[in-house]
């Protein structure tokens, strides 16, 4: 029987992160693993998730990993590469959060030092999910970081100005965010735009739902995305990042069920998302990584 | 849509006065112009009036390479001025045109396998054009033919239903659109579908005429046009055709759509 091989009129933009070992995600020409359809120029990369605190409510299964290096943000991200391999690191800045330490912008912008000393890898640097304090202090980060070609995030419909300005300034790259809905999605990616931001710095997040708890939607919203962006959508055609590892790691059965759930919980949401066009994938458990890892390899190797 | 930019024809007076006194700057503005308001490519015509087409092609084709290296539809129907502009193309040419008999078929359909080139086939021939949407189909048919005999992608044609004048043909109109929609089905892959869009507005009231351009082209994205020659510098017909595209789903919607559309 013939096969029908989808011919795609545009390209994904792609993105460099990182200064010393930078890498590149996006390009895509086609659906990914669709043999005959893209060659992925860029494989996805995983991202291992650091905190600047130690994560209180993650699972003994989980913590058991890195035991010491969970108070050392810079140890933590040395073993992550070093030990585990992690394409990138995803700097988590938690306890800046008012309700937790409310860590200062000058200590944040510490950490993050140390962290950059400590690997060669790119780095991905999240807030905390307050607006305000976030603003203030990825503002100092960015600047803290220049010339490192950083990922930051997020961006919001309601609070993208400030980090927009200061990616821009300080040379870095953004993650847009919208709360799956692929309209907002869009309009983000304008309004940052408008602001003289070059598109090919852009990286859009769908927020993530886990196996089990709306990973459907997150998944067609975020195939949408990648088929209105190879179809020439330009304000649609930047890679995507997926914060799959903490969803998983957030259901009851990752931490109530038998151990090895939650790594099969990370892996099978991983997966689903690796599936639907994502560029970075942002995980956790050391082993769910070895095997993301490994199928990536398979199914580039494939094509 | 795929938008081919109208304005440098040798029919309006400014490219008439351009082309006569070698005047670059009107060419390279009015080229500019066209791209930063949308235009996929740019039609290249010399008008009727020129004395020697051949030098007039090549240098319309020259001065517009010096600013830019979009697309370039050869608006001839003479066979030597459009093998020459064809030649000078960097990016991939298209022809504009042909129609459906046998000798102009064979001698263009030839230089695009030669050229690369896409092609506009119109559906007229000697006797004109037909007067209703199944005598176009039967034309449209035979320029499917020949793009296969002579080994080009059915979806590098590009088939002009050949809209007239509403002032004199009313009738056309509606049948021009049952051609649009009735073309996808002759091959595949579907040839692609174009019209001229400003003749359908030829010769009625100043007045309305940007509205009649624009009501007709959202008729026509409702029956699948895929590209249009028309005055992408006329701001509300491009809005007009943003909005039809999003209400055919041809693009997401997003708030600040049409900014999006001119971003494309």
């Amino acid at each position: 029987m013939e096969r029908l091989i989808e011919k795609w009129q545009d390209k994904i933009n792609e993105v460099v992160i990182g200064s010393k070992k930078p890498i590149k995600i996006g390009g895509e020409t086609g659906v990914y693993f669709i043999d005959g359809e893209d060659k992925c120029p860029n494989p996805p990369k995983v991202a291992m998730e650091v905190w600047d605190m130690e994560p209180e409510a993650w699972p003994d299964v989980l913590k058991s990993n890195f035991e010491k290096a969970l108070r050392d943000p810079a140890e933590w991200a040395k073993m992550c590469v070093d030990k585990f391999s992690a394409d990138l690191i995803c700097l988590r800045l938690a306890s800046i959060h008012p309700d937790l330490k409310n860590t200062s912008s000058q200590e944040a912008g510490k950490t993050l030092e140390k962290v950059l000393k400590a690997i060669s890898v790119p780095l991905v640097i999240i807030g905390s999910s307050s607006p305000e304090k976030d603003n203030e202090v990825m503002a100092h980060c960015a600047n803290v970081a220049k010339g490192e070609n950083c990922l930051f995030g997020v961006a919001t419909q309601e609070n993208y100005k400030t980090l927009t300005a200061a990616c821009l300034s300080a040379g870095h790259s953004i993650i847009s965010e919208a709360p799956i809905d692929i309209n907002i999605a869009k309009q983000l990616n304008i309004l940052i735009c408008d602001m003289q931001f070059p598109l090919d710095k852009i990286v859009i997040h769908h927020a993530t739902g886990a196996l089990g708890y709306g990973l459907e939607y997150t998944y067609s919203i975020m195939e949408r995305t990648r088929l209105a962006g190879i179809s020439g959508d330009k304000m649609l055609s930047m890679p995507m990042i997926s914060f799959a590892g903490q969803e998983a790691w957030r259901t009851k059965e990752a931490k109530t069920y038998a151990k090895d759930t939650g790594v099969l919980w990370e892996i099978a949401t991983c997966s689903a998302y690796l599936n639907s066009g994502a560029d970075i994938l942002v995980m956790n458990h050391p082993k769910s990584v070895k095997e993301i890892k490994k199928a990536i390899s398979q199914l580039c190797d494939k094509n | 849509m795929f938008l081919i930019g109208e304005r440098i024809n040798g029919m309006f007076k400014d490219v008439a006065k351009a082309i006569k006194g070698k005047d670059k700057s009107i060419i390279q503005d009015l080229a500019l112009k066209q791209i930063s308001c949308g235009a996929n490519a740019l039609d290249v015509n010399v008008g009727p009036a020129s004395s020697n087409p051949k030098e007039a092609m090549e240098w319309l084709i020259k001065t517009i390479k010096e600013v830019s290296d979009i697309k370039l539809a050869i608006d001839t129907t003479k066979q030597d001025v459009m093998e020459l502009g064809l030649s000078l193309c960097k990016s991939k040419p298209i022809i504009n045109s042909v129609n459906a008999n046998e000798e102009k078929m064979s001698s263009f359909f030839s230089l695009a396998k030669k050229y690369n080139a896409s092609i506009i086939g119109l559906t007229m021939d000697k006797s004109g054009i037909p007067k209703d949407s199944e005598g176009r189909m039967e034309l449209a048919m035979k320029l499917v033919a020949a793009c296969m005999e002579y080994g080009i992608d059915t979806n590098e044609l590009y088939l002009d239903a050949v809209i007239l004048p509403v002032n004199v043909a009313q009738s056309h109109a509606k049948e021009v659109l049952k051609t649009i929609r009735d073309s996808k089905m002759l091959a595949d892959p579907a040839p692609k579908t174009v019209l001229g869009l400003s003749n359908v507005s030829q010769g009625s009231s100043a007045e309305y005429k940007n509205l009649i351009n624009r009501t007709f082209l959202t008729m026509a994205v409702a029956n699948g046009l895929d590209a249009a020659i028309l005055d992408v510098t006329d701001k509300e017909l491009m809005n007009s055709l943003a909005t039809a595209e999003l209400l055919m789903e041809k693009q997401l919607y997003c708030a600040s759509y049409l900014e999006a559309y001119r971003k494309k």
